[in-house]
């Protein structure tokens, strides 16, 4: 459904990977593995569209993803290392925007913060809670979503055991129902080991 | 159609190709800008109104013309950078934008240097003086905006886009400042009519001109060859090239 | 499947959102109008406050303020997006990028432009505008205004990444503002010389269609180029 040829990227003057051919069926679940500076995010972004890949192309149902942006861009979620959360805003706003944006209807708004464990703090400003919780604005919308594919860039970091648990489910559930699942993450998951296929990322030395 | 252009979207081919193309211009230029200054600085007549000083519009009307045709060169190299993803494009736009600075510079002086006794003082605000200046502002905004990203190719990008909004504003600039001139200072003395330009100060002028182009070109390509190699420093052609230097 | 999100729902859903944002954070609106008056009383004080010299550079100095203060509010209308990630969101949505440029200008000329437009009058008083440029000046700032808005977004686009955009931003954009100055401060001097004015406003609002349908998308090239 989604994949990427001959993809290349540098980053000032430096390779990141070289030539690489990625396919993502559905079903799929794809860990991007490798250590910091290997390139995760820049290929995380490349696969979004956020970034042009030095060489090469990434085809969404067999046309390039700059030429079907609209479609593509309905039936993807990313989530970058920034959750996107305005501080100015509250939690409730917060959220229904970022539904209403993927034009999605925003009753259960309620249901879903209590699905990340901010039940009662929809009315609280963004800026009054910490980074996890800030996190966890931004990952309720996978409960309710109907995007395909989901590219989610470090999606644990600062959420707790429980919180991990629910995410790793969620994914899990998401692929079970045919959908694509495309994540980095430094701790290892504790999804069943032929659930998902992992990528490590090489530092590549010139 | 366009096949003929594609091997010389090869950086290594671009490259070797503007290196041939060095001590042409440069030699054209210097043949041209001899004769052309030589015809102009000592045969062509004195003005009869302005004297001997007309004979500074031999470089500052060339420059003037250059300032205006490299930014609108940059621009095209933009909307290649941007539409066909073109890679060299990146590398050309960097080239044009201080040689084009340059040359706006050139034009600005030599103007001032003109108008000192024409109108008894360096500075005024003559129209085409005004839009020079803010020409000038251009370029220096195409080059700081280059120079503020740590990546290459995402600075050429957008110093793509600034190149194009800003030959879009251009003319607009250009026309608003005519008319703001003619609107403060009534009529000014235009500095040249040029329809009725005398043949012998027409033929210098003119190989005047194409010297300095000709001078532009080869500059413009040194800087070319120069910023396809910092582009391209990881290629393998790249470093036997530094290796061949060396020894 | 859902209904893809109408350009106007999403027109509105973006401005509503910016327009909250920019009412929780009221400084960032009031400062601007005040940098306009100080910049307005320095310049009466440092000319000598004589009322006819003043009478004559009122229409120059107020624009100019005006448009200083401008580019001033300008370096948030993406800065704060693009540092908490919510930039990156907008351009993943499905809404074209030009819609949602579009919508976050409108909004940022609501609660920057609007104000300084309504003060305006205040200040040509002070400046001792002759009474028959205030239409005029009011005419120009709310035609003009936009297209400083609009050019000036391209430039906030393309500095955005930058951690010292500032100086740049306005080495950027002040050329491309020459020709709205120029054209502004001549019709409120025609006015108030009471010879017409009506050709002047008509280039403006010229200039302005103009940007207003072109600018949006060089804002959007612009900012896919600084998200890369």
């Amino acid at each position: 459904m989604l994949n990427a040829s001959n993809l290349t990227c540098i980053r000032e003057e430096r390779i990141l990977f070289d030539a690489l051919d990625l396919d993502f069926q559905p079903g799929d679940i794809w860990q991007i593995a490798g250590a910091n500076g290997t390139g995760k995010t820049s290929l995380l972004r490349i696969l979004a569209g956020l970034m042009e890949p030095e060489n090469g192309e990434v085809c969404y149902q067999q046309t390039a993803i700059q030429k079907c942006a609209e479609e593509y861009h309905q039936d993807l979620l990313y989530l970058g290392h920034s959750p996107g959360v305005k501080s100015e805003l509250t939690v409730l706003e917060n959220l229904k925007f970022n539904l209403q944006l993927c034009s999605q209807d925003t009753e259960q708004c309620e249901k879903l913060l209590e699905q990340v464990d901010l039940f009662g703090f929809a009315d609280t400003l963004a800026a009054h809670l910490s980074a996890g919780q800030h996190r966890r604005i931004a990952l309720a919308r996978l409960w309710l979503t109907q995007a395909k594919i989901w590219i989610l860039d470090e999606p644990f970091t600062a959420i707790d055991k429980l919180g991990v648990k629910r995410l790793e489910q969620r994914i899990l559930e998401h692929a079970d129902q045919g959908g694509i699942v495309i994540l980095t993450t430094h701790q290892d998951l504790s999804l069943p080991k032929s659930r998902y296929q992992t990528l490590t990322l090489e530092r590549i030395f010139s | 159609m366009w096949k003929w252009l594609h091997p010389y979207a090869n950086p290594e081919v671009a490259y070797q190709f503007t290196g041939k193309l060095i001590p042409w211009f440069n030699g054209i230029a210097f043949i041209l800008l001899s004769i052309g200054l030589f015809l102009g600085l000592a045969y062509s007549p004195a003005d009869y109104q302005q004297g001997e000083t007309v004979r500074i519009f031999y470089i500052h009307v060339p420059a003037a013309i250059l300032s205006m045709g490299l930014y609108f060169a940059m621009a095209i190299a933009g909307l290649s950078a941007l539409v066909w993803q073109l890679k060299l494009a990146h590398a050309a736009i960097a080239a044009i934008a201080p040689v084009g600075a340059a040359f706006t510079a050139i034009a600005l002086i030599t103007g001032a240097a003109w108008g000192k006794p024409m109108w008894g003082t360096w500075w005024i605000w003559d129209a085409r003086l005004t839009s020079e200046l803010i020409l000038l502002f251009l370029y220096f905004g195409v080059i700081a905006l280059g120079n503020a990203f740590e990546d290459k190719s995402q600075g050429a990008k957008a110093v793509s886009v600034l190149a194009l909004v800003g030959v879009v504003n251009l003319p607009i600039i250009h026309y608003s400042v005519e008319w703001w001139n003619t609107l403060h200072q009534g009529a000014t003395v235009t500095k040249f009519a040029a329809p009725s330009m005398a043949m012998s100060m027409y033929i210098p002028f003119v190989i005047c001109f194409f010297g300095c182009a000709f001078l532009a070109g080869s500059l413009i390509c040194k800087r070319f060859q120069g910023q396809v190699l910092a582009r391209n420093s990881l290629r393998p052609w790249v470093k036997q090239l530094a290796l061949a230097e060396d020894n | 499947m859902n209904p893809a999100l109408s350009y106007r729902q999403a027109f509105n859903t973006i401005l509503k959102r910016d327009l909250k944002i920019a009412l929780r954070h009221r400084d960032d609106i009031v400062n601007p109008l005040l940098f306009f008056i100080i910049v307005i009383t320095l310049f009466a004080i440092s000319v000598g406050a004589m009322p006819n010299v003043l009478m004559t550079i009122a229409p120059g100095v107020i624009w100019v303020a005006a448009l200083l203060s401008t580019l001033l509010s300008l370096e948030r209308l993406f800065k704060n997006d693009y540092q908490d990630g919510s930039l990156e969101q907008l351009l993943l949505s499905p809404c074209p990028v030009f819609i949602l440029v579009l919508a976050k200008i409108v909004a940022h000329w609501l609660v920057t432009s609007l104000p300084l437009i309504l003060l305006a009058p205040l200040l040509a008083m002070m400046m001792n505008l002759h009474p028959d440029g205030y239409l005029a000046l009011f005419l120009t700032l709310l035609l003009g205004t936009p297209i400083l808005s609009l050019l000036g977004a391209i430039g906030v686009a393309l500095t955005v990444a930058l951690k010292k955009g500032g100086v740049l931003l306005s080495l950027l954009i002040l050329p491309l503002y020459i020709p709205v100055l120029i054209l502004a401060t001549a019709a409120v001097e025609a006015a108030t010389m009471n010879s017409p004015y009506q050709g002047h406003l008509a280039i403006i609002a010229a200039l302005f269609f103009a940007s207003l349908i072109t600018a949006p998308f060089a804002v959007g090239a612009a900012l896919k180029v600084s998200t890369n």
